[in-house]
């Protein structure tokens, strides 16, 4: 502890220079004395916080009192502050200063237009409802803010010398606060004590990351003494730690006595404000932090704006509009200053100022401009940023309440975290997609396993798996290509069934439906957040169980020590299984309670005996060392030897495997009770052990759980798990208990964890480490001088090295398992390194880092594993759909590149036919030549296909207005992180991009999140193109936030991405929906709307415009203010907020079934400079006709000025209505009540007021004029003639479109009309005609139909001929070629040929100096592969 | 409702929130639109040929006298800028007028729209309000204080530059000038002259009592208690006022002036020679105006415009057309393309 101490002074020493000044510790009699005494220095930007006992009065009130208190308030704005504080927020916006300038501007008397008041109206009807909206919201939080605050909790009152009960908002820093079991935290507590012997509270943070997996917390070092209650009015520490800080995995401090000595913390004593206390009976702690400086209120953060790319577009559009507004009010000046120059003298109507002098004309004309822009204000659509706001509410209120988004598993709807991006999801055009946990269930499923060089594939495991796969058929036919695809790479030998089988699932995976769910549901009903039966269900390997079942018997009998040391490295492997993981067990009956230890269980001494001079015996060898039983149960033997009838998934007995029965094991039977039962073959030390209920694992990652299930598969079972001990069972029944000296949990940069336990019987200090093969391999043991052991160990490792290879080419992900003996001493010697690392306060990441690395070294390879990680359900099906689509879709994943490549091909992301081109390399120059030779190769082939399109000028048919896309060979491109960074260090970012805009897939592997992020920002800037990034782990984060639009998957892995995304979806496959249907509607909905707003406002305005023409320009309005007003803002705004919310212009079913109706938003059809310009050009027509048609009408007559006007907006009215009309598609009773409604709320409102309206509103004169109108048949006839006349082009261009039918949207739109039947044979109909048309454009001339092109890393082919080919594996002959420079480029060309191709293109596989060398491979079993070798 | 499990979560599966309501989905296409054009066309047409005909059945007669000409009647009073000038302006009605004839009297090129203009004025004021009438609203300024600060009534530009010519027609038989009586009734909004325009309340009987203590405003011989000796056609609700304060819409506009509703003149205005006599007050050379008097009939749909008809015709016919090109184009290319599909 000195150490640490003295290592701390060392880290504030220098910070004591600086900051010696600014502490306070002279108002602190202890901080004085420690002061003067040591010279220690608290630096001030430390939170110290001193127990609220009465033993600290002074300091406490001095120093923790002024913290603030844990009564939250988050709302904005007080009674008070509220008008002034979201006044001055308002004003922020532009759109309201533009309002306010137009205010100002009428105070003018010279521009003064309307009514000073009249002006301020929309600025005042805006500010109000959005404060109303504001006030409401803030309503809410007030009314939460209550009710957490009055919540009630039991603080440590000194007065009382006991818990009295308090509100949440009285806990304040300092005070002890206990908590029991299932009880909110209400602040962050520093736990200082539990009812637990162990010191440990179990906490479940979903309250803030949604996590439900429990976490231990530790009781601060010292305080745990489960003999003697905590009494807090002895606590007589200070405590220190950091200034409060949103980071939730981030806290460390110290708490000092009053003899100065120091204990250290960190985040594993601090229990959050707002999660939840399980498992434990009662917690008790000091509060250091409270209310708003707690962690979970600073992690607290709204929802984020995003701008859309719509509006972004239509913000450049409201420039245009303002350009506008500005040559119409010129025009308007100098109209208005050559009118008046014009006569020739004052004329009777011009009115002089108050001295009776006139203006001159230029400056009239000067003044005249800023009238104009009161009078033409309109034209810039602010109603249009209020409408777009509603819409967006509305859209996000049909997103979310769709049921084809909600996940009934998970009880969870798609949610919308950034409100106003809706329309993105139209116009995406690339996606990058994490694989693990997105496209696959990150359910993770113990495959093989590789021990010591042997592999075993498990084959009864996967065979009961494809059988589990059959039997609930709806579920797994989702995942149809893959289960093939698996089934194949195990019955190799039945090659032509299994084609069948995966052909028959690619077409069902198409149709597949919502229909899926019934099995997993009752999975989840039955088991709620543990494992699914297919996980925690392992089939053993029967070679291999009998191996760890002689290595069992060995150790009991240990007559032949001839497989001692593998059968000791297999002991060892399965171990390490069990331990090396940070699971939770819990029973199933109770899972949140948890198995702390078999304390019933008595060890059985002669056992015991046996085992420990087995180990004994061994320990000389150096090699390893295998258990020991600590405690067996010898009471229950009799009681528990017994076998269960029928054979149990979760704990085979050995009977079966001994029998050789294939063990088809029936999933999950979740029988109580279910005895285990370790026979050894002589049955002479039968320990059964009886455990009361089915153990339950909880981890953090499912990796960790599938590993503690194949370990319990092999009898290792984890039976229990504490901060310092770890009970396993073993074969034999034994129990035996490590103990935990450390664990060194996972970190990305390590990528690896290990766990530092010291053997119970043989004392060794052993470190068992797990973790990626790329990250072991390098750490393992240097071959020592003996000969025989490093060709040993190399061939270990060689030989894993190639099973990996094996596994990930199946697509598992693999793991590797290691260990290290470490003496005593230099523990001893690590141990101190560790304490000071976890002692310190600043950098003590890096140091814990440090450490961490310092033992991981010198290891010893025990084995891999590889881990299945099933594709989600409609995966292939929704990547098909996308990309039809014209969607782009790169996959970002940390895995190896094998398991990514493996996992695009059975995801459909690649397709055997595709050229795939892989690039790994570790030197930027090679990377440039690839790239510049990719590049090269893939547009020679686009030239191809550019000529012949030439050639054969295919006739325009109906749809051909996109692109063709996937005419010719089609590109995939793999690259590796490494190479990745390559091409961002060196300038090769463009030849990059240049060459991934030829591929129709790209995926980079081994990506570290920033990567990821670096790659979709590269995308995004680089192409100007739409990007969005799907992920569901905080690996994703940094990708989710770097893409226009971030969609976080609310899965296994916590909550972060979720935090981070605009959507939150909780299946991949939602992802189709999502993006077809919704976003074409929310695109075309909003576009149009945008357009329709614009139209509006132009064409409106316009009327005034024209009539300045007649009025000197003097920014007369010929319609009634009110009026005017009133027809923005009721009678023309609910019909286009419908539109934009609920039209529907194409079926959700016509748009699934033709998802390249998706391109039109991608291209931006909805929203285009010409469709913006064209609404102008209508607009300036339109309210031509509806101003002239009306003048000349009344021209020369007595008509008075609103007479005339009155009419004219009427007619405009509907002129814009009946615009609307046409553009709506479809007519709900919601829209044909809001149109019709809109229609006569005018006419009752303009009666009304009319009738009511003598003198009220100056200027105008709108008394009886109304009514006038409508009885003048004059009225109804231009009313009539007028809108009818202005709608003319437009609806001629409508009947042209709808007659011709030239765009595929209309025609899908025509398709909505036939029967259901009808219109599902149209749909295959069209879809055949456009593939039968990629088919037959250009480009499948002399080139090969698929090929993989590998760049660089020799990893990849020098799988070498060691004659060891597992089942369902072929070879690829590498052969690397010198060429004449330094480039070592070796290219494996993979010609793939579908057996469906005819003959005539297998002969192509010999062209282009290829050799091609047949190979019958097992694992593309619908095709054949060859290989050649090419030089470049 | 009260299921064992419910899901918190689960939407509404609902029509309008799966958005799956009934909806009738309208394809524009030449087939469909065609028997549209044609009903709208003809109907278009109907109402056109009604509409033209109304409207050449209209008579109307149209006599400038602004003088601004040499040798026009009126010359002699655009020169000498006398008060009451009066000239003489004779024309001849070669087609009976069927009654009732209107009598206008028109300007060009005079802005009532001008929106100083149109703003100055006091509604209040005009309505009688006591308040208003002794102190103006400001949008009279600069019309809204008199000399001596005595508030003028009526207030305003409108009101000062209130239009003072007057006419007196004669019919000439045989060289025996008969005057065609002018009937002022009416000529204004029923609902100005009744509801939004009112006389302070009369002190002592008296209307001028109740204008004590305003002034005339600037430009007018009399003050507004004079404008008549009508009692019912005087002060705030005079006729001739309350068809000026109702501005034009147009800067080329006529103002209804008197009804020939008397006696045998409201059945019809017969042919022959006729002379106007004119009272020339109001300048209109100072805006390049002409002044003008109208004699028209009416019908349901006003006066003589036959814009309207013409409009009504001409697009009939175009729909017509359309429908035919429609037709055509159905007939040729609608059956393939249905076809197509």
């Amino acid at each position: 502890m000195s150490l640490s101490v003295d290592w701390i002074r060392h880290r504030f020493g220098k910070l004591a220079s600086r900051e010696a000044s600014e502490t306070n510790s002279e108002t602190t009699p202890l901080l004085r004395s420690t002061a003067q005494k040591r010279k220690r220095i608290y630096p001030h930007n430390k939170h110290i916080v001193f127990p609220n006992n009465g033993l600290f009065i002074q300091d406490f009130k001095k120093v923790t009192s002024n913290y603030p208190g844990n009564k939250i308030r988050t709302t904005k704005y007080t009674l008070l502050s509220f008008l002034p504080k979201n006044l001055l927020e308002q004003f922020y916006r532009l759109a309201n200063l533009y309002f306010l300038f137009l205010v100002i501007l009428n105070w003018f008397p010279q521009m003064e237009v309307f009514h000073r008041e009249i002006t301020m109206l929309p600025l005042v009807i805006v500010l109000t409802v959005i404060a109303v909206k504001d006030g409401l919201e803030d309503c809410r939080r007030y009314n939460f803010d209550r009710k957490v605050n009055n919540a009630r909790t039991r603080a440590f009152d000194w007065k009382h010398k006991d818990y009295v009960e308090r509100c949440w908002k009285d806990v304040r820093v300092g005070d002890f606060v206990k908590v029991v079991c299932n009880e909110i935290i209400p602040a962050d507590i520093l736990l200082l004590h539990t009812s637990d012997v162990n010191g440990v509270c179990h906490i479940e943070t979903a309250n803030l990351d949604g996590e439900t997996n429990l976490k231990q917390r530790r009781v601060v070092r010292g305080f745990l003494s489960p003999d003697s209650p905590f009494v807090p009015e002895h606590f007589n520490s200070t405590i220190v730690c950091e200034k409060p800080n949103n980071d939730l995995n981030r806290f460390k401090g110290y708490m000092e006595k009053p003899d100065k000595k120091k204990i250290g913390f960190d985040r594993k004593s601090l229990l959050l404000r707002g999660c939840t206390v399980r498992n434990t009976e009662e917690a008790a702690g000091i509060v250091v932090y409270a209310g708003h400086e707690s962690k979970a209120m600073l992690n607290n953060s709204g929802p984020r704006y995003k701008r859309s790319k719509l509006e972004r577009r239509m913000n450049i559009d409201v420039f245009f509009c303002v350009g506008l507004l500005i040559i119409m009010c010129l025009i308007g000046a100098l109209g208005h200053m050559i009118w008046l120059g014009s006569f020739p003298d004052w004329p009777p109507f011009e009115v002089p100022d108050e001295n009776g002098k006139f203006t001159s004309p230029a400056l009239a004309g000067f003044y005249m401009f800023f009238t104009m822009i009161i009078l033409l204000q309109v034209l810039i659509p602010i109603s249009l940023y209020v409408s777009i706001e509603l819409v967006k509410v509305g859209q996000v209120f049909f997103l979310s309440s769709d049921i084809d988004l909600y996940d009934e598993e998970m009880d969870k709807l798609l949610q919308c975290r950034a409100l106003n991006i809706t329309e993105d999801l139209g116009q995406i055009q690339y996606i990058f997609s994490d694989k693990t946990g997105t496209l696959t269930e990150n359910k993770m499923v113990f495959r093989r396993c590789t021990i010591g060089g042997t592999e075993f594939s498990h084959q009864e495991n996967a065979l009961r798996l494809a059988a589990h796969g059959d039997v609930d058929s709806d579920e797994e036919e989702a995942v149809g290509p893959q289960r093939g695809h698996r089934s194949r790479l195990q019955f190799n030998s039945k090659n032509k069934s299994t084609r069948a089988f995966r052909r028959c699932h690619s077409a069902k995976a198409y149709y597949y439906g919502g229909y899926g769910r019934k099995k997993s549901e009752a999975r989840r009903d039955s088991e709620v957040a543990f494992s699914s039966p297919l996980e925690t269900d392992v089939t053993p390997d029967k070679k291999l169980m009998k191996i760890v079942r002689e290595a069992a018997n060995q150790m009991e009998t240990w007559c032949e020590v001839r497989y001692s040391s593998d059968s000791a490295s297999y002991m060892d492997f399965f171990l390490a299984l069990a331990i090396c993981n940070t699971v939770v067990v819990s029973t199933a009956t109770e899972p949140r309670h948890r198995v702390t230890g078999p304390s019933l269980l008595k060890p059985s001494i002669k056992t015991l005996e046996k085992l420990h001079s087995f180990l004994q015996k061994l320990k000389p060898a150096r090699i390893s060392q295998v258990l020991s039983s600590i405690q067996s149960n010898s009471d229950q033997t009799g009681g528990t030897n017994q076998i269960s009838p029928s054979p149990s998934g979760t704990s085979v007995s050995e009977e079966n495997v001994a029998g050789g029965s294939s063990s088809s094991v029936s999933g999950g039977s979740k029988d109580s009770g279910v005895s285990s039962k370790a026979s050894m073959d002589s049955g002479v030390y039968v320990e059964g052990v009886k455990v009361g209920d089915e153990i339950c694992y909880e981890a953090e990652s499912p990796d960790e759980a599938a590993l503690v299930h194949a370990a319990k598969a092999y009898n290792f079972t984890l039976m229990s798990r504490t901060p310092d001990h770890v009970t396993v069972r073993l074969p034999q029944g034994v129990l035996l208990t490590f103990e935990v000296l450390h664990t060194l949990s996972f970190d990305s940069t390590r990528k690896r964890m290990s766990v530092l336990v010291r053997h119970p019987i043989t004392r060794e200090i052993i470190v068992y480490t797990k973790g990626a093969d790329s990250a072991i391999m390098d750490l393992l043991e240097n071959p020592s001088l003996e000969n025989g052991k490093e060709n040993k160990i190399n061939k270990n490792a060689s030989k894993t090295l190639k099973h990996l290879n094996w596994y990930a080419k199946d697509g598992l992900r693999t793991l590797c398992i290691a260990k290290k003996v470490l003496s005593e001493k230099s523990y001893e010697q690590w141990s101190n390194m560790r304490l000071e690392a976890e002692a310190a306060i600043e950098n003590r990441d890096e140091l814990l880092m440090e450490t961490a690395l310092n033992l991981e070294t010198n290891l010893t390879l025990l084995g891999a594993t590889g881990i299945e990680d099933r594709l989600q359900e409609g995966v292939p099906d929704t990547i098909e759909a996308l990309r039809e689509a014209g969607i782009q879709i790169w996959v970002l994943t940390g895995d190896k590149q094998e398991t990514a490549v493996n996992i695009a091909y059975s995801c459909k992301l690649l397709d055997q036919r595709d050229t795939v081109f892989t690039i790994n390399t570790d030197s930027k120059e090679t990377c440039e030549s690839i790239l510049d030779y990719t590049i090269e190769e893939v547009k020679r082939y686009a030239a191809v296909k550019n000529t012949r399109t030439k050639l054969f000028k295919v006739p325009v048919d109906v749809g051909t207005v996109y692109p063709l896309e996937g005419a010719g060979p089609t590109f995939g491109l793999v690259i590796d992180g490494n190479t990745l960074s390559l091409v961002f260090e060196g300038n090769l970012k463009m030849k990059f991009l240049e060459l991934a805009k030829h591929c129709r897939a790209v995926l980079c592997c081994r990506s570290t999140p920033l990567q990821k992020s670096t790659v979709v920002k590269l995308v995004r800037d680089k192409l100007k193109v739409m990007t969005l990034s799907i992920g569901d782990g905080a690996n994703d984060v940094n990708m989710i936030q770097a893409a226009d639009v971030g969609i976080g998957i609310s899965g296994q892995e916590g909550m972060q991405a979720v935090m981070a995304s605009d959507f939150a979806i909780s299946h991949f496959k939602h992802l189709k929906k999502l993006l077809l249907v919704h976003g074409h509607w929310c695109y075309t909905r909003l576009s149009n709307m945008i357009i329709y707003f614009f139209y509006k406002n132009v064409a409106y305005v316009n009327l005034l415009f024209w009539y300045q023409f007649f009025c000197g320009f003097s920014g007369a309005s010929m319609i009634d203010y009110w009026l005017m007003i009133f027809f923005n803002l009721f009678f023309t705004s609910l019909p286009p907020i419908i539109f934009g919310i609920m039209d529907k212009d194409i079926s959700a079913e016509t748009l699934l079934g033709l998802p390249e109706l998706y391109k039109s938003g991608q291209n931006s059809e909805g929203y285009k400079w010409s469709t913006f310009w064209i609404a102008m050009l209508d607009a300036f027509y339109q309210s031509l006709i509806c101003f002239f048609v009306p003048y000349l009408t009344y021209q020369g007559s007595d008509i008075d000025i609103f007479s005339f006007g009155t009419p004219i907006n009427t007619l405009a009215l509907f002129t814009i209505l009946l615009h609307l009309a046409i553009e709506i598609k479809t007519w709900t009773v919601v829209h044909w009540v809001t149109m019709i409604g809109s229609v006569i709320f005018y006419f009752i409102v303009a009666i009304v007021f009319s009738a009511t309206c003598i003198s009220c509103n100056h200027p105008s004169n709108p008394y009886w004029i109304m009514e006038r109108e409508m009885a003048d048949p004059v009225f109804y006839l231009v009313c009539i003639i007028t809108p009818v006349l202005a709608l003319l082009p437009r609806y001629l261009i409508r009947i042209i479109q709808g007659t011709f039918v030239l765009c595929p949207l209309l025609k899908a739109r025509q398709l909505d009309k036939l029967d259901k039947e009808q219109r599902d044979e149209e749909i295959s109909e069209w879809r055949k005609r456009t593939r039968s048309r990629e088919a037959t454009s250009p480009g499948n001339s002399g080139h090969p139909l698929g090929r993989t092109l590998t760049f660089g890393a020799p990893l990849n082919v020098d799988l070498g001929n060691d004659g060891t080919t597992p089942p369902g594996r072929s070879m690829l002959n590498g052969t690397e070629i010198e060429h004449s420079d330094t480039l070592h480029i070796q290219i494996a060309v993979t010609e793939n040929i579908y057996t469906s191709i005819p003959v005539s293109s297998a002969d192509r596989t010999g062209d282009g100096g290829k050799k091609a060398e047949d190979n019958s491979d097992a694992f593309s079993a619908g095709h054949q592969r060859s290989f050649s070798i090419m030089t470049i | 409702m009260g299921k064992e499990n419910p899901k918190v979560g689960k939407p509404d599966n609902t029509a309008f929130t799966q958005q799956r309501l009934p909806a009738w989905q309208p394809i524009l296409s030449a087939g469909i639109v065609l028997p549209l054009f044609v009903v709208i066309g003809l109907t278009f047409i109907g109402i056109g040929i009604g509409l033209f005909i109304t409207s050449r059945n209209v008579q109307e007669i149209e006599l400038d006298y602004t003088g601004d000409q040499e040798g026009a009647p009126c010359a002699g009073c655009t020169t000498n800028a006398t008060t009451n000038c009066k000239c003489t302006l004779p024309f001849k009605i070669e087609n009976k007028f069927e009654g009732p004839v209107f009598m206008y009297y028109g300007l060009t090129n005079y802005y009532q729209n001008y929106r100083k203009y149109g703003v100055s004025r006091d509604d209040d004021q005009l309505y009688g309000n006591i308040d208003s009438l002794k102190s103006p609203a400001n949008f009279c300024s600069p019309y809204q204080m008199g000399a001596k600060q005595m508030p003028i009534a009526p207030c305003g530009a409108i009101a000062n530059s209130l239009f003072n010519d007057t006419f007196r027609l004669f019919y000439k038989v045989n060289k025996v000038y008969t005057e065609v009586l002018l009937d002022d009734n009416g000529i204004s909004w029923w609902t100005d002259y009744n509801v939004k325009f009112r006389n302070p309340p009369e002190i002592n009987g008296s209307l001028k009592n109740a204008f004590e203590g305003t002034v005339k405003p600037l430009n007018w011989p009399k003050p507004v208690y004079e404008l008549s000796t009508n009692p019912n056609n005087n002060g705030f609700i005079n006729q001739d006022f309350l068809v000026w304060m109702r501005i034009a819409a147009l800067p080329n506009f006529r103002k209804l002036y008197r009804r020939i509703s008397e006696g045998n003149w409201s059945r019809s205005l017969p042919a022959g020679n006729y002379s106007l006599e004119i009272t020339y007050n109001y300048p209109v050379l100072s805006f390049q105006g002409k002044k003008k008097v109208v004699f028209s009939t009416v019908t349901w749909m006003g006066g003589k415009n036959s814009f309207l008809g013409i409009a009504y015709l001409v697009f009939g016919s175009l729909c017509i057309v359309m429908a035919l090109i429609m037709l055509i184009v159905y007939a040729k290319y609608q059956v393939q393309i249905d076809r197509d599909m």
